[in-house]
């Protein structure tokens, strides 16, 4: 029996056929967030009009002049919505961030000394995953006054635990590689295992949580800001929502260009991130 | 039991050296791997044939393409990526692209395999019994208490003990050398034709292996049964096999009766693997013969021989034409080399060299580098949430030792004596529990710091002692940097001196470690052990990951460096033939143990404790025809070192116990001639 050409092809396009929806979904998280990066950061030049400015009568319905209509105050909603992206997009990365270097940190600590420091930082990490989530981001942003900066610090604070439980398992996995073994025996201290060894073989573990952390960190920022409160100054598509919400929009014909359109975004910006963490996942640890 | 139908097949089977059809035929199998980024081809080209109640070797390097060519037979190369060709006949029937309800019909019943890891092969949910009934529910559609019986007969059968009460334990309760038997027992339930065995001892230690040798050799004469050993030893399969197959790069370099392929070696492949084997019967005043380079990994079709570039026969003619196997001898005997005619004796072929200044035991004692007394490292055992104080592993268990400067200190032991975690403490990766380590005088500091530069360990596997993600140059240059003993100037020169050490090429820095072979991972493992300019190397099982040709070139090595910078090393290894080779002065280990010690040549010439004379006969000889009947097998395993029998802790296996007296009265550690020590009651202390 010989294989023959047709079956050698089969075999090659059920080879490639593996590896494919993974990437075809990362990519398509790329452009999502591609196209929103550059609408958050060419927004003065896309946006017809200055959203702070009153440019026409409150209330209007879509027309050629306000694709989108405008506010009760009279601002072009258009224009609100690209700039709202600046907020979304940059409190998710920051809080993010902050996610991440709070929980790399822990989880790195952690997982290289898991006996009695370890246990004890991860029944922290525990008691803050426990913590319902909703009602005490509500108290702490209540409690600390309404600013982007806190808005950014209350969402850091919240969601590091999940990236440092992950990190957290491969430091433990990590530190009993042999390679690391061999680093000690050589009389490498802690610190140099740890930067030289540990942390860089995280990094990859790491991006997937950052990615998937801005993911959330978008979510709970148009949550606090539709809860009323986000910083009043800035507009954010969870803003949006809440003026929206508050002068009764949701339940006159203006939802659909004054309701939808920023939930729209908002669920396409964290789908977005969401998608570009799953491919990397895939790729980073592709048996799960 | 069985009635065994003839199977009628597509033309009639061939008929093989015995007058009897052949039961396995294969004919010029190609299997291939279509990988996304390359197709490695595994397979080029193999034809064999095994009769009924015959025992074929099959005999190569890792990737030579052994276990392939035997999975492609069991239909359990997953496809894709492997793109199987060729011919396989089982019994006159075509098993190749067989339906997948015909090919279960017969996997199993006809064919069973043995695996390398048994734990792994065995589903450790399962209890072992069911396991072994499975097959037997599902081809012969018994009832489950009549598996169970028959599970019962067949673990007494392959010689677990009280079988009746075994046959409920789960596969982590058994012993690495249990679990295998009762795969075998597994693999035997439908009574099949034919055994394949991939490398079913190499997991195991070399007490155990030859107790598996000798059960499969009693099995293939009581069940007649035909057995594909598959190895990469020449050694373990020298005394059962019939016709052994070398393989090299996907094809079959040299086969026939063993004692022709052995005796009349037709290629120089075979006899280079031959002479690499360390052996105890030679004098080791030489380095051992060594195969330059590594295997290759074939990846377009082969158009010339494989093994070329490192043949010491290579000439003009080999890379023209790829060589068939053609006639070199009586009974099958063909090899695969144009000059097989050309063949001298194999000492002539691959010499052993000259020892480049290695100077031999009988000298006069050096100084004391390390001095290690009454070691122990116990490990807690944790059950729930607390350690219990009481039980622990005793790993090590009151160790003395000298490591003399400029010499090798080899320790060996089978798996779980303690050997690896006695290394690790010397090189402060386990906190001892009690004793003292000290290293010029001082004793040894678990804080890091450079004091700890003297003292640097190999590791058993290179590739995963090494950062995956670092660069050749920065993992050699890591202890450098670590003890700050250069700028990055000096470490870039440092660091190509150490590769030209170890025989690479001072340019290769720049790569990373999976672009080298195996061999040569552990040469950058070697170089970088010796960055720091220890005094004291701690070999971790340096070559028993390395394939075979490949050992000799790493061996030779360790012993060159040794010569060249008077390092002391102490040399871990579970063989005993490899540790021969490089010491000066070996310990045997059991238990936690040190139960004999003595210089290198006394001890191979004149074991006195009994563990220490198992262990020797225990070494495959490789020798058809070999004798080993004579040889006194130990039974069972090593028991726990949790729980370590009283009084000698060998009494267990030992085939001289007194009873009364070994059971009970723990023998002490005593001078037996100078520098020799034994723990033995049975051996006697001098007068006075």
């Amino acid at each position: 029996m010989t294989a023959t050409g047709g079956e050698d092809r089969a075999i090659r396009r059920a080879v490639r056929r593996r590896s494919r929806l993974p990437t075809i979904l990362g990519v398509a998280g790329l452009v999502i967030v591609g196209a929103l990066v550059v609408t958050a950061v060419f927004a003065p030049w896309l946006a017809p009009y200055d959203p702070t400015e009153r440019i026409a009568r409150p209330f209007l319905f879509p027309s050629a002049e306000h694709p989108l209509g405008t506010n009760d105050v009279g601002h072009d909603l258009l224009s609100e919505i690209i700039f709202g992206s600046r907020v979304s997009l940059m409190v998710g990365l920051v809080a993010a961030t902050v996610a991440l270097l709070i929980g790399t940190t822990v989880g790195v600590i952690a997982g290289y000394y898991p006996k009695r420091l370890g246990s004890t930082l991860m029944r922290g990490v525990d008691v803050i995953l426990i913590l319902p989530f909703l009602p005490l981001l509500i108290v702490l942003a209540a409690y600390l006054g309404r600013s982007l900066l806190n808005t950014i610090l209350v969402i850091g604070l919240l969601i590091w635990a999940e990236p440092a439980r992950i990190i957290r398992s491969q430091v433990l996995s990590l530190r009993s590689r042999e390679y690391v073994l061999a680093a000690r025996s050589m009389g490498a201290p802690d610190r140099w295992t740890i930067l030289r060894h540990i942390v860089p073989r995280t990094a990859l573990l790491a991006t997937g949580s950052f990615v998937r952390a801005v993911s959330g960190a978008i979510l709970l920022e148009a949550a606090l800001s539709f809860l009323g409160l986000g910083d009043p100054i800035q507009k954010s598509w969870g803003s949006t929502l809440y003026w929206a919400q508050t002068r009764g929009a949701f339940l006159t014909p203006a939802w659909k260009w004054w309701v939808l359109p920023p939930g729209l975004l908002i669920m396409l910006a964290s789908l977005g991130f969401a998608l570009i963490a799953f491919s990397l996942e895939e790729r980073i640890n592709p048996r799960l | 039991m069985t009635t065994r139908t003839a199977v009628a097949g597509r033309g009639y089977p061939r008929e093989g050296a015995s007058g009897e059809p052949n039961l396995l035929e294969i004919e010029n199998l190609m299997v291939r791997f279509e990988l996304p980024a390359e197709t490695v081809r595994a397979v080029s080209g193999v034809s064999l044939s095994v009769a009924p109640s015959e025992t074929f070797a099959l005999v190569g390097e890792s990737g030579s393409g052994k276990s392939v060519s035997m999975l492609s037979v069991m239909g359990l190369l997953p496809s894709p990526p492997a793109v199987v060709s060729g011919s396989i006949r089982l019994e006159g029937r075509e098993v190749l692209g067989m339906p997948g309800r015909l090919l279960r019909r017969f996997r199993g019943r006809d064919v069973a395999m043995v695996f390398q890891e048994p734990m792994s092969s065995l589903n450790p949910v399962h209890r072992v019994g069911r396991q072994i009934g499975e097959s037997l529910r599902i081809h012969r559609g018994v009832a489950r208490s009549e598996a169970r019986r028959q599970a019962i007969h067949l673990l007494d059968r392959v010689g677990i003990p009280s079988a009746s009460i075994r046959v409920d334990d789960y596969p982590h309760e058994f012993s690495g050398g249990m679990r295998q038997r009762a795969m075998i027992a597994m693999a035997l339930a439908c009574d099949p034709k034919l055994l394949i065995a991939d490398e079913p001892t190499t997991a195991l230690d070399v007490t155990v292996q030859a107790q598996i040798v000798d059960l499969v050799r009693e099995l293939q004469a009581e069940y007649r049964l035909a057995v594909v050993w598959i190895t990469h030893d020449l050694g373990v399969v020298a005394e059962i096999a019939d016709r052994v197959a070398v393989m090299y790069a996907g094809r079959i370099l040299e086969t026939g009766q063993a004692s022709d392929l052995y005796r009349a070696t037709r290629h120089p492949y075979t006899s280079g693997l031959l002479r690499s084997i360390p052996r105890l019967d030679r004098s080791v005043t030489t380095r051992l013969a060594e195969i330059p380079g590594a295997p290759v990994r074939v990846v377009s079709e082969l158009a010339a021989c494989p093994f070329d570039d490192r043949c010491p026969l290579a000439a003009d003619g080999c890379q023209d034409a790829l060589p068939e196997l053609e006639a070199v001898g009586p009974e099958g005997h063909s090899s695969a080399c144009i000059h097989h005619h050309e063949m001298g004796s194999a000492s002539s072929l691959w010499p052993e060299g000259t020892a480049a200044g290695r100077q031999d035991s009988e000298e006069q004692p050096g100084d004391v580098v390390v001095s290690i007394r009454d070691l122990r490292v116990h490990f807690p055992i944790i059950r729930g949430m607390r350690e219990s104080r009481k039980r622990a592993i005793r790993a090590v268990d009151g160790v003395s030792l000298d490591v003399v400067r400029g010499k090798t200190l080899g320790i060996v032991g089978e798996s779980g004596c303690g050997k690896t975690t006695l290394g690790r403490a010397m090189v402060a990766l386990v906190r001892p529990t009690g004793g003292t380590i000290e290293i010029n005088g001082e004793p040894i500091n678990h804080r890091s710091g450079r004091h700890r530069k003297v003292v640097q360990m190999i590791f058993q596997d290179p590739f995963s002692a090494m950062n995956p993600g670092m660069r050749v140059s920065d993992v050699i240059a890591e202890p450098l940097r670590i003890h700050r003993l250069a700028d990055a100037g000096t470490a870039r020169e440092r660091v190509s001196e150490l590769l030209t050490q170890v025989g690479l090429p001072p340019d290769s820095g720049g790569r990373y470690p999976h672009e080298f072979s195996g061999g040569q991972r552990q040469r950058i493992a070697v170089a970088r052990a010796l960055a720091a300019d220890p005094e004291v190397v701690v070999c971790d099982e340096p070559v028993s990951s390395l394939d075979v040709s490949v050992q000799a070139q790493v061996i030779n090595l360790l012993a060159d460096l040794q010569a060249r910078t008077g390092m002391a090393m102490v040399f871990i290894a579970h063989d005993l033939a490899v540790v021969r080779h490089v010491s000066h002065e070996v310990g045997v280990m059991y238990l936690g143990e040190i139960v004999e010690k003595a210089p290198r040549d006394q001890l191979y010439e004149d074991p006195l404790h009994p563990y220490t004379k198992a262990l020797l006969e225990a070494v495959p000889v490789p020798e058809p025809d070999y004798d080993a009947s004579q040889r006194t097998r130990l039974v069972g395993d090593v028991p726990s070192p949790a729980d370590p029998p009283a009084g000698c802790r060998f009494h267990t296996r030992c085939p001289v116990a007194v009873e009364g007296l070994c059971s009970t009265v723990k023998p002490a550690l005593e001078e037996v001639t100078p520098g020799r020590w034994v723990s033995c009651h049975l051996v006697s202390p001098p007068a006075g």
